[in-house]
């Protein structure tokens, strides 16, 4: 039986965009609406959907960049909710962050030594002696050259620099790393380095990954479970090959559906959505899905079906269920 | 046959020298036809797509070669000869719509124009051909959404909308830029399945240019291959997926993770990275990453052979054709 | 087949001998960039011959020890209004006295008040910008409301009226015009640091665990610094300007001491009969203007990463 690294319970970030003149929320974006799910130590959980859906707030959430509208996270056992800045800032040796854009993740006034060594020296994590040493350790984890250390961010591809984002976020030894699509701004040949690299960091390291992606092909190879997300909701959580092999809620199946197969033999019959992903201001009532369903029932309109578990550890939310 | 490329060559003048972002390229593209042209960056699939549309800027310019488009050498026509048949016989969609669309103007004012720009038709025929245009293109509530303004819509309704604007003079040739990279997989899907639908029913051909090969698979008729300027390998879509020759082909395809692939084992990767464009490395640009380099291949630079309608760019490849092989 | 050695052998080299190269130097580029404007380098000669005029001065005036052909303040009637000669290079003005020492004097005033004025307006809105653009919400609303009041009245107008509370002289015209311009850096600071806030290199430094102050001053500001070093640097040609029209005004320096625009206030009526009092103090004061704003743009290039050349 793993062990729960972090716990998340109905997580919610909403976004106030107008209020009346007395100050009262008129528009609301509701980001992040009632998630809840566990991630296990050791593990890779693959958290996938389209834009808007929610997830790269929830990302956010998880390291401190926003404040949850209501909800808990337990860490460990420790609801990080409740903590103030400060303490707050204490659990950043635990959990840290992976970004997407690498031309934007690094400070392009610092040396890619300096951006590893940062989160060591200010978090007091090895006497100053010992700093450098690190710095090129991890240097050499990700792939890089010890006498590249003192060049700066633009000297270096895009592939090099997530290396270097990857090594700033190992420096302070973290037990979660949330990885925001680290691949996705990459080259295809680069990409498959770099899950490699994700990879065997974290059997070296043991390292738990939530790892966030838009595209289910990047996360199948990557994941242990996976959840997907629609429009601030979870839908649909399994172990990987489960969900794979048998997806339940539709918009699953239509996303598994829609990536673009190598083999032109294997044509496949494609589900093609209607319509756009509606917006997430003024959320529908009822499934939040139901408007480009399917498989659309009566009861989908008027009420929100919840997630349970409809095999082992393969959860749904939907109303065929 | 609609538009033939003859050895084209596109070079930009930079400060520290002369980068040639298209070298020596030929190829063709029939009518109704899809042709694909993949490739990463650096490898100059957009800078093609610009040199044929005549939309280079400096410091960019077409060094040598013909653009034949039904016998006319569009390279060598001034930019007002272009203009008549820009969005009138040959179109083009970018990829990023957000910024492909004059945020100040109406839709409906921004598909008119081009209508009125190369149709003779008054007014009211346009917008009518217009919502038209919307809602063959898929969008829902046409003549009200006609209205709106770029940044009312979404990501994938605008690259509809750019869609719709591009097909409404119905172009022979189509150039699509990437098209569906910015977008979701979902919206990917309905684009696509629109570019289907148009080329069913104006009978247009597609130059569409890409790096995701799975696009390639599911769209495109006949495959080109770039590599840092050059054609690496060029068939038709079945022939490239099935039988991949050039060593960088097939590690592109390895190194893609797959849907339907159960295994945990590790992705393949093609090692190093794209070279410097102004700093190549002697003889084969691919050298230095390919894992069946020959000493031969540091020094000169491979010809594009044909073998059984399969064109590929690689030393390998001309020692079995010696040999009477058609595969290594 | 054999493998060939990769054309990162030279990477390999360097590994194997733990070689670290020496980091780059930024101001080198910068150095390098600015260089090759030759416009920017004549503006930064004259800015240097005129920086060393004002220290020359100052300092023999604080030893005791007379540099300038005669004393700048020592007035002799009888030698009033004498055309451009051997003895006088720009002549002597309606009270006697050598225009050419006058000028080299005033150096050091124009150059001083330039600098101290934009030192104020820099602190105090550097500060104010910074607090605004990270900060946001009402702190931010409540800053640049004041801002906006103040960039409502023209800058002279409010430097008079800053002048007329604090009192004729120079140091409180050095307050004047510093107090005036706080809001254009406040704003170019406010509006760099937006730009810069959302760059997910800040939240990595969030993420790491960087106190909100050092974000600020070691992530977002060195980010920005270009920006202001540009404004700063143009906002000493304008402040030497609105020292002279201070001064033209007679608000500014009080007699005896030379200043540029005070001269050219004085010598107003005497322009048919002694244009070269009024030539001279106005094209020292276009030369320092003209410098300024050449350096700054200048700069303006070289610290730009994206027009910078690689």
């Amino acid at each position: 039986m793993s062990e729960v690294l972090m716990d998340i319970q109905n997580l919610a970030k909403h976004f106030v965009i107008d209020t009346d003149f007395l100050g009262r929320p008129v528009t609301v974006l509701k980001a992040v609406d009632g998630v809840s799910f566990a991630i296990n130590k050791g593990e890779a959980f693959g958290l996938v959907g389209e834009s808007g859906c929610g997830k790269t707030t929830l990302g956010k959430i998880l390291v401190n960049l926003h404040r949850p509208t209501t909800g808990k996270i337990f860490f460990e056992g420790k609801d990080l909710t409740v903590l103030d800045e400060e303490q707050r800032r204490s659990y950043c040796k635990d959990i840290q962050m992976i970004f997407q854009d690498p031309y934007a993740s690094l400070n392009p006034k610092m040396s890619v030594g300096d951006i590893i060594a940062e989160p060591i020296i200010i978090n007091r994590l090895l006497p100053k002696s010992q700093v450098e040493e690190r710095v090129i350790y991890l240097l050499n984890c990700t792939g890089l050259a010890r006498h590249q250390r003192n060049r700066y961010p633009h000297e270096f591809s895009g592939g090099q620099r997530q290396r270097v984002g990857i090594a700033r976020a190992l420096a302070v030894e973290p037990k979660l790393i949330v990885c925001d699509e680290p691949v996705s701004a990459l080259d295809v040949s680069i990409q498959a380095q770099v899950l490699n690299l994700l990879g065997d960091l974290k059997e070296e390291f043991g390292l738990t990954y939530l790892f966030i992606a838009h595209g289910l092909n990047v996360i199948k190879h990557i994941s242990d479970r996976v959840g997907v997300m629609y429009l601030g909701k979870l839908v649909e959580i399994a172990p990987k090959r489960e969900l794979y092999a048998n997806p339940l809620n539709p918009y699953t199946q239509a996303l598994l559906s829609a990536i673009p197969v190598i083999n032109p033999e294997n044509k496949k019959e494609r589900i093609i959505l209607e319509g756009d992903v509606p917006s997430p201001i003024n959320t529908p009532i009822g499934c939040r899905f139901c408007s480009r369903c399917f498989k659309e029932m009566d009861q989908c309109k008027l009420n929100e079906p919840v997630l349970k578990e409809v095999s082992p550890n393969h959860f749904v939310a939907c109303h065929l269920f | 046959m609609l538009l033939e490329v003859k050895k084209m060559s596109t070079e930009f003048k930079l400060k520290r020298g002369v980068v040639k972002a298209v070298d020596d390229i030929s190829f063709t593209i029939d009518k109704g036809e899809i042709l694909a042209i993949v490739g990463e960056s650096g490898s100059g699939k957009s800078v093609t797509a610009l040199s044929i549309m005549g939309l280079l800027q400096n410091p960019g310019r077409i060094a040598s070669g013909e653009i034949l488009y039904k016998s006319q050498d569009l390279s060598k026509l001034s930019q007002k000869e272009l203009q008549k048949l820009r969005g009138d016989r040959i179109s083009m969609i970018f990829q990023e719509p957000m910024t492909s669309l004059n945020p100040v103007w109406r839709i409906k004012d921004q598909i008119m124009e081009s209508i009125m720009t190369h149709m003779n038709v008054s007014k009211k025929e346009a917008l009518a051909r217009t919502i038209e245009m919307l809602d063959t293109v898929g969008i829902p509530s046409a003549k009200e959404r006609a209205n709106d303004y770029p940044h009312q819509m979404s990501g994938g309704m605008r690259q509809r909308v750019m869609t719709a604007m591009a097909l409404a003079c119905e172009p022979e040739l189509l150039i699509a830029d990437e098209p569906t990279t910015a977008l979701d997989v979902t919206i990917q899907a309905q684009i696509l399945e629109l570019l289907f639908r148009m080329r069913e029913k104006f009978h247009m051909a597609v130059l569409l240019i890409t790096h995701d090969l799975g696009v390639v698979s599911e769209a495109a008729d006949r495959v080109i291959v770039m590599y840092c300027g050059k054609v690496m390998e060029e068939a038709d879509v079945r022939s490239l997926f099935a039988n991949p020759l050039h060593p960088y082909t097939v590690g592109l395809l390895q190194s893609i993770p797959q849907i339907d692939d159960d295994s945990d084992k590790r992705l393949y990767m093609i090692k190093g990275m794209v070279p410097n464009p102004l700093n190549m490395p002697p003889g084969c640009s691919f050298s230095d990453r390919c894992d069946h380099s020959m000493e031969r291949c540091t020094k000169e630079m491979p010809e594009l052979q044909e073998i059984d309608g399969h064109k590929v760019r690689c030393f390998l490849y001309e020692e079995a054709k010696e040999r009477g092989l058609s595969r290594k | 087949m054999e493998t060939m050695k990769s054309s990162n052998s030279d990477e390999n080299l360097l590994q194997a001998a733990e070689y670290v190269e020496k980091p780059e130097s930024q101001l080198k580029i910068m150095w390098e960039t600015l260089r090759q404007n030759k416009a920017a380098v004549v503006g930064l000669f004259i800015i240097g011959l005129l920086a060393f005029i004002a220290l020359a001065v100052w300092l023999s005036e604080a030893m005791g020890i007379q540099i300038l052909p005669y004393d700048p303040n020592y007035s002799d009637m009888t030698k009033s209004f004498i055309w451009p000669n051997a003895e006088h290079w720009f002549g002597t003005d309606q009270l006697g006295r050598d225009l050419f020492s006058r000028i080299l004097d005033g150096t050091k005033i124009s150059l001083s008040v330039g600098v101290a004025a934009v030192s104020i307006s820099l602190s105090v809105g550097v500060i104010l910008g910074a607090t605004a653009g990270y900060r946001g919400g009402k702190t931010d609303t409540a800053i640049m409301r004041l801002m906006d009041m103040m960039l409502a009245i023209p800058s002279i107008l409010l430097a008079i009226a800053f002048m007329a509370a604090l009192g004729k002289g120079l140091d409180k015209a050095i307050i004047a015009i510093g107090l005036v311009s706080i809001p254009e850096y406040a704003r170019i600071v406010r509006g760099s640091i937006l730009s810069v806030k959302e760059n997910d290199y800040v939240h990595a430094a969030k993420i790491i665990g960087n106190k909100t102050s050092r974000i600020i001053y070691k992530h977002i500001l060195p980010n920005v610094i270009s920006v202001i070093v540009v404004r700063a640097t143009l906002g000493i040609s304008s402040a030497v300007l609105d020292t002279a029209a201070l001064g033209f005004l007679g608000l500014g320096v009080q007699p005896p001491f030379a200043e540029w625009g005070d001269m050219l206030g004085r010598a107003r009526g005497f322009i048919f009969s002694a244009p070269y009092t009024l030539i001279f103090p106005g094209i020292a004061i276009t030369i320092t203007v003209l410098a300024f704003n050449l350096l700054g743009d200048g700069l303006l290039d070289a610290l730009d990463p994206k027009a910078r050349i690689k």
